[in-house]
């Protein structure tokens, strides 16, 4: 009897998945998979859907010296590792201090929350205007104060570059033209991404009991090991997660770049010298040689095993740093 | 050290209204002492308890430990320790970790924190689970713990708010001894906040009764008990709670309706007449008949519960020996013993008698 109830009820709940696994396996779960063939087949026809054979030649390709991705995977990596910690650590300060503030903390809220709800591409036009190379608000403040005008965008051959100590004009890819305007892209993306940071763990931390505050108080606890030894640790499931879907977000950034650097994601110097891993794998798809469809392919392929090897990291160190 | 509050007041007020919490307090905790404060729930208690602890500051008066006044001093600069009503140890640390973190504030040198915890581990009685985090404690544990936390400071006074209250029946009975014998051991002046009398009676030096504020009556537990002040007090102390009659004045003689239970030398009057459940006597001679409703046999002794026409209640409820056979729904007479039998005042609730 009872078996034969817990199949009516398997039966029952296939049912009721069906429309979803459908839709999910038309869109979601061949393309998944047929995108993994694709990056092993050898001169791939988009259109015919020939291919020469299979092998790790579109793999041999895009890792081949000079080609665009590594370019493109360098620009993802430096955008991962300085825009997540960063903007982690500005959304915790602001978490905690709009937290501790009494007058006005709803105000305070709306402001930091605001940009969550506009889209990104006119926040980046907002940006490209103010960090225009010529008169843009950037530099109009600069030049104010005596300084010179910043190439920050390209296209202003008398503006100055940052970092011409640290980098060679020569570099392939890191040149002081890509450091001004790598900076630019990071201030954007930061930016973009403090809000939905910000209103995690601000509701994480009010929801903390406050007679830990108290205990800390009466035991004479300081500021920062009150911060470092009680907030931190009791927010590190949130950050924990934050961390996680931050680095994936990262490594999928593409918006950010076309909405400043527009659709060649460049400023002056090499092209395309601010494109990211996405980036060129939408640059292949759209590319007039229909063979290129396999490069793409494998630049996916990569960029899912980047990002699975870096989250399998995280859950490892989260599983012995978090406090659930 | 003992501790003084002088005319402390605290007045909670947003908008529209304002709510004086704790008014006009005057105490004086004696060095050394255990002393429970106890009321009702909203009474002032715990923002007493607060405001001693440095947490709420006070609206007017004065707090002092020993000569010093406190009342502008910070919590930290108090040397307090505090145990919480649901203990606030840090869920991230574990048992030694918590009991330790105190102590690292300090900035002490690592050998004596680790000799130090060991000491108020032991205390407790939890050296065994210094390596446990607090959710793999039990109730009891946590509050051992939360103890030794609030004690490893060697602070002057020892605050404890509700410290009984998340505990279930059987370990409460071992925890308030075990909170006793720490307090002996140690010698340090304690302060604890309780809604339950029988907590506060059973381990504290003194009581301290509050409502709605206002010191209603201080003393040691059995003073408090016998000889209460006023009827809120008679009624707040005692399980099964005090039984209150409508009665008169008359003649010098005491009266529940038209029954003579007593004597009295006030002038003729209307009052309530306040019987603690084990000042009635079944006996032929009684005067006061009532009403039995239902008996219960719990063992050590017998609890009746009975009506009669003048009760405030519906029922009151007595207890005699656990020999003394008593029927359901008969009507009986009892006598009063005139030492459990209090007279109030009928407006203010004052004890006259």
């Amino acid at each position: 009897m009872v078996e034969g109830k817990k199949s009516i009820n398997f039966l029952k709940a296939m049912l009721y998945l069906l429309p979803a696994l459908v839709l999910m396996a038309i869109f979601t779960f061949y393309p998944l998979i047929d995108t993994f063939i694709i990056s092993f087949k050898e001169q791939y026809d988009n259109v015919t859907g020939a291919y020469s054979s299979i092998g790790f030649e579109n793999y041999q390709r895009i890792f081949s010296a000079g080609n665009q991705f590594v370019l493109c995977l360098c620009n993802t990596m430096v955008i991962v590792f300085a825009s997540v910690p960063v903007s982690i650590l500005l959304s915790l300060l602001i978490a905690v201090a709009l937290n501790s503030i009494k007058p006005l903390q709803r105000f305070f809220q709306t402001v930091f929350f605001l940009p969550y709800v506009t889209n990104t591409i006119a926040i980046g036009m907002v940006f490209s205007i103010v960090f225009e190379s010529h008169q843009g608000l950037a530099n109009t403040i600069i030049t104010s104060l005596g300084g010179s005008n910043v190439n920050w965008l390209g296209g202003n051959i008398q503006g100055v570059t940052l970092g011409n100590n640290l980098f060679n004009p020569d570099n392939a890819l890191f040149t002081p033209q890509w450091f001004t305007s790598m900076i630019v892209l990071m201030v954007y993306i930061i930016w973009n991404s403090l809000p939905f940071k910000i209103l995690i763990l601000l509701s994480a931390l009010q929801s903390i009991d406050k007679q830990y505050y108290q205990a800390a108080q009466i035991d004479g606890t300081s500021k920062f090991r009150i911060f470092s030894r009680i907030t931190v640790p009791l927010l590190s499931p949130q950050i924990f997660y934050l961390l996680i879907t931050s680095f994936i977000g990262a490594f999928k950034e593409y918006t950010s770049v076309v909405a400043i650097f527009g659709e060649g994601a460049q400023s002056v110097g090499h092209r395309h010298n601010m494109a990211t891993v996405v980036w060129y794998i939408y640059d292949k798809i759209g590319s007039s040689d229909a063979t290129e469809m396999g490069l793409a392919a494998a630049g996916a392929v990569v960029l899912f095993a980047i990002i699975m090897f870096f989250t399998a990291i995280n859950g490892y160190v989260g599983k012995k740093r978090v406090h659930y | 050290m003992d501790i003084r509050l002088v005319n402390l007041t605290k007045i909670f007020a947003d908008k529209n209204s304002e709510v004086r919490a704790v008014d006009n307090l005057d105490i004086v905790i004696p060095s050394g002492k255990l002393i429970g404060l106890l009321g009702p729930s909203g009474c002032g208690k715990s923002t007493t308890l607060y405001m001693i602890a440095g947490l709420l500051e006070p609206t007017m008066g004065q707090i002092f430990f020993g000569d010093e006044d406190v009342t502008n001093l910070s919590a930290e600069k108090r040397g307090i320790g505090l145990v919480f009503q649901n203990y606030a140890l840090y869920p991230h640390l574990t048992v030694k970790q918590n009991i330790m973190f105190p102590l690292q504030n300090m900035r002490m040198p690592k050998a004596e924190i680790l000799a130090r915890t060991q000491k108020y581990a032991r205390l407790v009685g939890i050296e065994d689970l210094l390596d446990r985090k607090p959710k793999q404690l039990s109730g009891g544990q946590q509050q051992r713990v939360a103890i030794a936390r609030a004690l490893v400071k060697e602070p002057k006074v020892l605050l404890l708010d509700e410290p009984l209250s998340n505990l279930d029946a059987r370990l409460r009975l071992q925890t308030r001894e075990e909170i006793k014998r720490i307090q002996r051991e140690t010698g340090i002046t304690t302060v604890f906040v309780t809604h339950d009398q029988e907590e506060a009676m059973s381990i504290s030096d003194e009581i301290v009764v509050m409502k709605a504020g206002v010191e209603q009556q201080r003393g040691k537990p059995q003073d408090v008990y016998e000889q209460p002040v006023n009827q809120f007090v008679a009624k707040f102390l005692g399980t099964p709670p005090i039984n209150i009659f409508y009665g008169k004045v008359e003649k010098g003689g005491l009266y529940i309706g038209d029954e003579l239970i007593g004597s009295s030398n006030l002038e003729d009057q209307e009052v309530n007449i306040g019987i603690r459940p084990e000042g009635f006597e079944i006996s032929e001679d009684g005067t006061l008949s009532v009403e039995v409703k239902q008996v219960e046999h719990i063992g050590r002794d017998t609890s009746v519960v009975a009506s009669n026409k003048n009760t405030e209640k519906e029922t009151f409820r007595f207890i005699v020996e656990s020999g003394v056979e008593v029927k359901e729904h008969t009507t009986i007479k009892v006598a009063v013993k005139p030492n459990k039998c209090y007279v109030f005042d009928k407006i203010e609730e004052k004890r006259v008698q």
